[in-house]
């Protein structure tokens, strides 16, 4: 299972992302060379208005690169279609979601959309990939909820059922802890944790909890300063990466405790 | 969602029964009394004792009930489409300038009669003329916002630009009634009431075979409504084409919306309130159940409201526009205050 487990699902090549106008181009990031492996839990971590948006964004097909490219499965981005890319990718976004009168079920059913009939008919098969999710993100009890009914903590759960369902090799998570109390923040990131091994799907997440994604994530990608740097954790913290990442007027990096302090 | 056909089978009987109710009880009412025994051997074909009455139900009860189930169900669906289609609790069937179009059309053809010349005039103000005009005027309507929504990204954009379009047409339709007669104002004014009986066997199999169209085409956005709930960029995510399925659900809504107002008028309300009333019943956001749920109630509705407009026994007839918003209007408010919230 070894040689399984080296399996790149994503890769990008010399990409340059930011966005592009008739009259001139905005590079933003530039020469990102990461690659993820099979069963990995990613962090990227970066400051505001860095350009995580942005990255996640490219690699998820909704903005083209400016240079370079993404490569999935060998297999680069541009050639997907639409409904292709919906069988090795899902996504969990940070806009709320404003049909909150569908049932948990059914809104976790809405993953396998990309492998129903023309009318949404879910076989035997479908079912039983839902009510795996369902279990593997703790919410079998919610199943006949509404989700005007849930806290933010259950419904983002709900939000990764339905990525799962939708059972892809690559789940990309814009933010999945904002809104959250510390304890639902640690909560959701140690089950994408538990996903990631379990399922042996490549899970990616953009994040501010630094601390946490230190403690929980295989590899972080890290934005500083219009470079990207992707590595082990411990690695990061030896090459001095979190110092880095902000202004140094406030907040420092401890080494020892892998954590953020306030200058006193 | 094999659990849920269970729970949904029973309401579904249910209003499947009130609907075949309403629909004799429409057509055995109406300004000459039919006993209802002679009703029903008029529907199953033998004779009534009056040759008359044979003649009332069969060229003008019956026709007119058909139409107001076409007419209730078609409107009832669209207006369901567009609240998905723009995530919008007030979007009707109408958003995408249909009604106004037709109307630009009609007033054309009325109010503008007296520009164009007298024999040109009689010529168009027969049925058919009227029915040509609201379809073209909608159509062209359609056709302009449909153009402008190929190019835009926002579908949001697309409820203000049919907006834009309404009051434009409403402007136009403001100036050719300031110039016209008194007589054709009434007429027009009388074709904004909408009407349900005026409808022969023809008209009727004409106004089938394209709302059939737009049932179909409805039917085939059940999916792509589902996957909207999510909202656009979930649904894009789920490989959904947003462009292709939104051109399939506003061809759906001017089939049904756009050959209903033809033929009958503009009637409003039915179209913005019949999904209302369907989803605090069922509620539940699946289109699945919410299409033909809709369905049978705008069919109810409408022959209810048709049944009332009659005023039994009398030679009055009221507008059957008032009526569904008298009627229909305390039924939304009473169900809303009782559950105490929206469900959308």
């Amino acid at each position: 299972m070894d040689t399984k487990n080296q399996h790149i699902i994503i890769k990008t090549k010399d990409l340059s992302i930011g966005y592009a106008s008739k009259k001139a181009q905005t590079v933003i990031v530039s020469n990102i060379n990461i690659e993820l492996k099979k069963g990995e839990l990613i962090g990227l971590i970066g400051a505001n208005g860095i350009g995580k948006s942005t990255l996640l964004r490219t690699l998820t097909k909704v903005q083209k690169p400016l240079q370079g490219d993404v490569l999935i499965n060998s297999k680069s981005l541009s050639n997907y279609q639409a409904e292709d890319l919906a069988k090795v990718l899902s996504l969990v976004l940070t806009e709320q979601i404003t049909a909150k009168n569908l049932s948990v079920f059914e809104l976790v059913a809405l993953g396998r959309q990309p492998y129903t009939n023309w009318i949404g008919n879910l076989s035997q098969n479908d079912l039983t990939i839902i009510n795996k999710a369902l279990n593997q993100t703790n919410i079998d009890d919610l199943k006949y909820k509404k989700c005007f009914e849930l806290s933010d903590g259950q419904l983002q759960k709900v939000m990764i059922a339905r990525a799962l369902a939708q059972d892809t090799d690559l789940i990309i998570l814009d933010e999945p802890t904002t809104h959250l109390d510390m304890y639902h923040k640690a909560y959701i990131l140690k089950l994408l944790q538990k996903l990631a091994k379990e399922t042996n799907k490549t899970i990616l997440f953009s994040s501010h909890e630094i601390d946490l994604a230190i403690q929980l994530c295989d590899t972080l990608i890290v934005i500083t300063n219009n470079k990207v740097v992707c590595d082990e954790p411990c690695k990061l913290i030896e090459k001095g990466v979190f110092n880095t990442l902000f202004p140094k007027d406030l907040i420092a990096f401890d080494e020892k405790t892998g954590s953020f302090r306030v200058n006193k | 969602m094999q659990n849920q056909k269970k729970t949904y089978t029973n309401p579904f009987l249910v209003l499947s029964a009130i609907l075949v109710i309403c629909f004799f009880i429409n057509i055995s009412l109406g300004s000459v009394y039919i006993p209802l025994k002679e009703v029903f051997n008029s529907l199953i074909g033998h004779e009534t004792s009056q040759e008359a009455w044979q003649h009332i139900i069969q060229n003008y009860r019956l026709p007119k009930a058909f139409t107001a189930i076409i007419v209730g169900s078609g409107l009832g669906i669209s207006g369901l489409l567009m609240q998905t289609l723009f995530r919008n609790p007030l979007a009707g069937p109408f958003v995408l300038g249909i009604s106004s179009g037709a109307s630009l059309g009609v007033a054309l053809v009325i109010l503008g009669s007296g520009l164009f010349g007298g024999i040109f005039a009689t010529l168009f103000i027969s049925k058919w003329g009227i029915v040509l005009a609201a379809s073209l005027g909608s159509f062209l309507v359609l056709l302009s916002v449909m153009m402008v929504s190929l190019k835009i990204r926002d579908t949001m954009a697309i409820l203000i630009i049919g907006l834009m379009f309404a009051s434009i047409t409403a402007a136009i339709v403001s100036v050719l009634s300031y110039f016209g007669s008194a007589q054709q104002l009434q007429q027009y004014i009388f074709w904004g009431f909408g009407s349900l009986g005026n409808l022969s066997w023809d008209e009727l199999f004409i106004l089938f075979l394209i709302y059939a169209l737009g049932i179909v085409f409805s039917i085939f956005s059940i999916k792509p409504l589902n996957t909207l709930l999510l909202g656009e960029n979930y649904a894009k995510s789920l490989g959904l084409n947003i462009k292709k399925s939104r051109l399939i659900i506003i061809i759906a809504t001017s089939l049904l919306a756009g050959t209903i107002t033809a033929f009958a008028g503009p009637i409003a309300f039915i179209g913005l309130a019949i999904p209302h009333l369907t989803r605090q019943v069922f509620n539940t956001a699946s289109h699945k159940v919410l299409l033909p749920a809709v369905f049978l109630f705008g069919a109810i509705v409408m022959l209810v409201c048709d049944s009332i407009s009659q005023i039994p026994n009398s030679d009055y007839t009221l507008p059957i526009n008032a009526i569904t918003s008298l009627v229909g209007a305390p039924v939304v408010i009473w169900l809303l205050v009782r559950k105490q919230k929206m469900v959308f």
